[in-house]
């Protein structure tokens, strides 16, 4: 286990300046989520072309592996339609919880730098937190929670 | 006081090597690195004298308490109301019928608001404090929604003080229950609870203690203090989980209606009626966690054995050591800065959110707790989403605090 697998370049970037941060108003959707055992809440404001996420933003308040996570998939959903998020999501969750020897699932591209996570139970929740919320924003749910 | 006798035979200078040799736990390591076990507030570690207690009693004397007449169970009988015996003695209290067993804290405030709550209704109030840990917000919240009563909280200030005047001012004839913790699990800060026990009692309403971060910290006189209800854990008190007790007052606890029904808390059932049991047993429906009361008694021997005082003394310094360090360090701010504080240092680094601080020193051997701490309503009063949190036990040393600041020099540099 080491530290610098969890926190990598990327996740550290990101979370100093996150990418899409902010509020899409007017939007088509939005969601808030919320881990009630960190405390880490955000809302997902989406704009959608028919199936298509045409525009997505982020804001809240988390902990960098919540906080980047919610910016590396805002970069990676964007112009994806409802299918392809639902399956990249499907990797997404495959890479955070595998076994830790197990090979990282192909197609993750940047969300290849999350599956450090793995080696820490303890914040996979952070790591899922946006994508639960993105999930309830498409199926136009209001919140999310990732107890 | 009644104060051990083996605290008088005690040596003056605290070996503090000779307090963490009791506990095996700080023995290990965490990931190759010494452990720096900072988190006694939410549970404590547990000494040698209470693990083999609980492991003796189930090698030699377990059976169901007040059932059988024959000899193992009327060990375990003995076993159990000898625990109940220790613990009036511990807290003071006139008689064993005013000692219930509970799970902990959180089911002997519960049990309080189920029961004793049943009488209340709309223009009652219930008066808490800003700085309660939720087992002391929650379980009134729900009985104000079911009964129509109100409840009322008492703010505090930036340094995480109580305001005694406005607590006061809350207080009037509608006041049914001040309610509030002896020691807040969030900032450390010491409560007035004599004169808020005082204040109360002049206004005709009844007083609840949350004794869960006192009980290990300073010695407890529940007549002294005058309250009519007193909550703790064995767990923070250096014993089993699972186990708490209930203080009540007698004459307060006799008008109460039992909360759970089931076994032990009966005299006679029938399909006609069915007659209640006497103190305490009205309230200790079901098989009671019996070895985890062994461990408690067994806890409270080997802690007033150390000498409480002694180990309280030993934390402050711990604390204000702790507290000079941490101030040194660039970018953390302390949240929680009352005149009197419990061994307790909650804080926050700039840049670096309190859940990647626990994951970092974590990586270092440093246990903290972060979080919200089940206060969120203090978390909010600062502005912080979370915090992290360093506490200390008896067995807590100044190792423990030099591995806490060198972890914290190491996660700035990673959150460069």
């Amino acid at each position: 286990m080491d530290l610098k697998d969890l926190y990598r370049d990327v996740i550290l970037d990101h979370n100093k300046r996150p990418r899409n941060f902010g509020r899409l108003d007017p939007c088509d959707s939005s969601a808030d989520g919320n881990n009630p055992l960190c405390g880490d809440r955000l809302t997902v404001t989406l704009r959608l072309a028919g199936d298509r996420i045409e525009d997505i933003r982020f804001e809240g308040k988390g902990c960098a592996i919540s906080t980047a996570s919610a910016s590396l998939m805002t970069e990676a959903v964007k112009g994806l339609d409802q299918d392809a998020v639902r399956r990249l999501h499907a990797l997404v969750h495959e890479a955070l919880t595998s076994a830790v020897d197990a090979p990282p699932p192909e197609g993750l591209g940047k969300l290849a730098a999350l599956t450090g996570v793995r080696e820490f139970p303890a914040r996979v929740k952070c790591a899922s937190l946006s994508w639960h919320t993105l999930a309830a924003a498409l199926a136009h749910r209001d919140t999310a929670s990732t107890e | 006081m009644n104060a051990s006798p083996l605290d008088a035979a005690a040596p003056a200078v605290y070996d503090v090597a000779r307090v963490r040799a009791d506990f095996p736990v700080l023995a290990t390591t965490v990931r190759g690195k010494r452990l720096a076990f900072l988190d006694t507030a939410a549970s404590a570690q547990q000494p040698r004298a209470v693990i083999e207690a609980v492991a003796d009693y189930h090698r030699s004397s377990h059976a169901n308490v007040h059932r059988g007449v024959y000899q193992l169970s009327q060990k375990a009988t003995d076993a159990f109301e000898g625990a109940r015996e220790r613990v009036r003695r511990f807290l003071g209290a006139a008689s064993t019928r005013e000692v219930v067993f509970t799970r902990g804290t959180t089911e002997s405030i519960n049990l309080v608001a189920q029961s004793w709550g049943r009488r209340l209704g709309p223009g009652d109030e219930i008066l808490i404090t800003w700085m309660e840990h939720h087992a002391n917000i929650v379980p009134w919240q729900m009985l104000c929604e079911r009964s129509g009563a109100t409840l009322k909280v008492a703010p505090i200030d930036r340094r995480g003080e109580l305001d005694l005047d406005a607590f006061r001012a809350l207080l009037s004839p509608r006041t049914r229950l001040a309610a509030f913790t002896q020691v807040s699990n969030a900032l450390g800060t010491v409560l007035p609870v004599r004169e808020m026990v005082a204040a109360a009692k002049a206004q005709g309403a009844l007083t609840l203690i949350d004794g869960a971060q006192a009980v290990p910290h300073q010695r407890i006189d529940v007549r002294e203090l005058g309250c009519d209800f007193y909550a703790f854990s064995a767990h923070k008190l250096y014993g089993p989980t699972g186990i708490g007790v209930l203080y009540g007052r007698e004459e307060v606890l006799r008008d109460m209606p039992p909360w759970q029904g089931g076994g032990d808390m009966i005299l006679t059932v029938s399909f006609t009626g069915t007659t209640y049991n006497e103190l305490p047993f009205r309230f200790e429906a079901g098989t009671p966690n019996i070895s985890g009361a062994v461990g408690l008694a067994a806890a409270i021997d080997w802690l007033e054995t150390l000498g409480i005082e002694r180990a309280h003394a030993h934390e402050q310094g711990l604390l204000r050591r702790a507290t000079a360090a941490l101030s040194q360090v660039p970018g953390l701010r302390i949240i929680g800065e009352a005149a009197h504080k419990g061994a307790v240092i909650s804080f926050t680094l700039d840049g670096v959110h309190p859940h990647d601080l626990g994951t970092i020193l974590d990586a270092e051997g440093v246990a903290v707790r972060t979080g919200h701490h089940c206060a969120m309503p203090v978390m909010d009063f600062f502005d912080v989403p979370a915090t992290a949190r360093a506490s200390f036990g008896c067995y807590s040393d100044d190792e423990d605090i030099a591995q806490l600041v060198a972890a914290l020099a190491h996660a700035r540099e990673v959150f460069g």
